[in-house]
């Protein structure tokens, strides 16, 4: 098996004006899972589509497995599966039809696709609802249904495209449990999402993607280190303390804060955020300022982003 | 030869799909009915009584053929309007991943539709029987009559099958279809001979593939309404036409529809 599952070097595909991908580029190692991640429209399912051969990319160069996906296809569709952001299975027919019908185009016998249907089903907890059309599931269902279709026969490489959007915390563990089976029996997992966490909980690496192109890549704690972590924020009960509450925070965090006088609000990143909050309040108190509110978060996937890539926007300035 | 054989497979594994869908929904087949059913009741009753037929016959007898047709035909909206929904629905992204025959899913679903007319073919002959319509000239000819008549319903399948892969969603398909299927049910000899419209519409109507069909069912069934006045050429040569029309449409639609399924990929 070659060391890399999947490579794909400055991929381009057009819609009319724009670039869905901009000179794309990944390398993935086998056996480990690498997330894709960034907002609606970045180009993470064009992407995905394109290393999944159902899109044709106007320039570039792909590989899965060691094969060709421009030239030849149907070898990386032998190796792949996929699950894509909208559950791809036949809502007419009912659940255990579906992996029955989809082990039968994988060439298994009638008997032994209904053997791995039945052994998938209990697998998912979707045993009761086999004989339910699955058009009747439940989005959590349905996701369910359509990884088990993904993994009738055991892929080499498993694409995830958004596999957890719009599932309740108890059906994305489902799916985050699967896939680290998956993981473990040494299956490679290419998993696109818009949530910081997901990426954070489950990837080995992650690339950032932006306007059809990777912004940034590697672990997550590379990747936190360089958006930076935590957040401390203050609203005023005055627009008159701003300056007053930013100095102060300034001080003690040793960043630059950031004010926002329509909120009233102030901010600035924190390494130790207990110490710095429990600072704070002393210091506020001591300085008799009153707050409206006051707490610590974590950088939003919005904010990483805008980060990361207003870090490109100043290195083309500069080469500009 | 083994990837011939592989393809095979892969579209029979569809067809039982497609079959499984018409099991799962039969009331979907329950709409199919109605139509041509209902076509039967009024066309022979109502109108029936004040319509002639050129020479002579029973109107319900000289009508039942084109119903036949009228019914194939009419499954081609069925059948664009499934590939629509497949269309636009993931399960396509599924069948596109997989390392099966590309053509799979559109032989498998023009298979799927051949059955399923032959389930239709079977309540239309005893909806026509009870009516009143028989054929005369012995199971041999009737049973090539039907066979024309699946022919014709392979080629409205593969038109389909086009049809539903242009269309952006399953809902826009009906605005397309009828447009299309209505005048060609109208200006045949489905109703009305063509020796009774005008020269200019009596020419395209001889010359319609469904007039071809039910011409040849005619006389093949041995029903009244072919021979009359008409000694044009496609009244006289009407069974060769009813086989080489739909020998045309699939060479022209079938090629049509797997490059546009290919082209899903752009």
């Amino acid at each position: 098996m070659a060391e890399h599952a999947i490579v794909a070097e400055g991929l381009r595909k057009r819609y009319g004006d724009t670039y869905a991908l901009d000179g794309f580029d990944l390398t993935v190692a086998a056996g480990t899972l690498h997330g894709v991640l960034g907002p609606n429209g970045a180009g993470k399912t064009t992407a995905v589509r394109s290393l999944a051969t159902l899109l044709r990319y106007d320039a570039g160069r792909a590989t899965v497995c060691g094969y060709d996906v421009a030239r030849e296809p149907h070898r990386v569709r032998g190796a792949i599966g996929l699950t894509g952001q909208y559950a791809a299975v036949d809502e007419t027919l009912s659940g255990r039809q579906n992996l029955v019908l989809f082990g039968r185009l994988h060439r298994m016998s009638k008997r032994a696709a209904g053997r791995r249907a039945d052994a998938l089903l209990e697998r998912f907890g979707l045993t009761e609802a086999a004989g339910k059309s699955a058009g009747q599931y439940s989005g959590g269902m349905r996701r369910r249904l359509d990884l088990a279709a993904s993994i009738i026969r055991t892929p080499r490489v498993l694409f995830l495209d958004e596999p957890t959007t719009g599932l309740d915390p108890r059906s994305r563990n489902e799916v985050w449990d699967a896939v680290r089976d998956l993981l473990a029996a040494g299956t490679t997992v290419l998993l696109t999402t818009q949530y910081l966490e997901e990426a954070d909980q489950l990837a080995d690496r992650i690339s950032v993607v932006d306007a059809g192109r990777v912004i940034a890549e590697g672990t997550a704690d590379e990747l936190k280190a360089r958006i930076g972590g935590d957040r401390i924020e203050i609203v005023t009960r005055r627009a008159a303390d701003l300056v007053a509450v930013a100095g102060l925070l300034e001080r003690i965090t040793g960043t630059a804060a950031v004010t926002d006088p329509d909120t009233r609000r102030v901010g600035a990143p924190v390494t130790d955020r207990v110490a710095a909050l429990t600072e704070v309040v002393r210091a506020l108190h001591a300085a008799g300022l009153t707050v409206e509110d006051i707490g610590t978060r974590r950088p939003t996937l919005d904010e990483a982003f805008l980060r990361l890539t207003a870090d490109r926007t100043g290195k083309t300035e500069v080469a500009a | 030869m083994r990837k011939l054989r592989l393809a095979a497979a892969d579209s029979w594994v569809m067809t039982g799909r497609n079959m499984a869908h018409v099991v799962r929904s039969p009331e979907e087949i329950g709409i199919y009915f109605m139509l041509p059913i209902t076509f039967v009741l009024v066309f022979g009753y109502v109108f029936g009584s004040g319509m002639q037929v050129p020479d002579g016959g029973n109107y319900r007898e000289f009508l039942l053929p084109g119903v036949f047709a009228m019914t194939m035909l009419y499954g081609m909206g069925a059948t664009a309007t499934s590939v629509a929904h497949d269309a636009q629905r993931g399960v396509v992204d599924r069948f596109r991943s997989l390392p099966i025959a590309r053509s799979a899913l559109l032989t498998g679903r023009s298979v799927a539709d051949l059955f399923r007319a032959l389930l239709e073919m079977t309540v239309l002959l005893v909806c026509g029987l009870l009516v009143g319509w028989t054929w005369h000239r012995g199971a041999g000819y009737a049973l090539l009559a039907v066979a024309l008549l699946l022919a014709l319903r392979m080629a409205m399948t593969w038109i389909g099958i086009y049809v539903g892969l242009l269309v952006p969603n399953p809902d826009t398909v009906g605005t397309i279809i009828f447009p299309l299927a209505f005048p060609l049910t109208a200006v045949s000899n489905v109703f009305v001979a063509p020796e009774l419209m005008p020269g200019w519409l009596g020419t395209i109507s001889e010359w319609n593939p469904l007039s071809a069909t039910v011409a040849a069912m005619r006389e093949l069934f041995g029903n009244p309404g072919l021979a009359g006045g008409s000694t044009s050429w496609p009244a006289e040569n009407a069974v060769a036409l009813a086989i080489a029309w739909p020998l045309v449409l699939v060479a022209v639609f079938a090629p049509l529809a797997v490059r546009r399924y290919q082209r899903l990929s752009r």
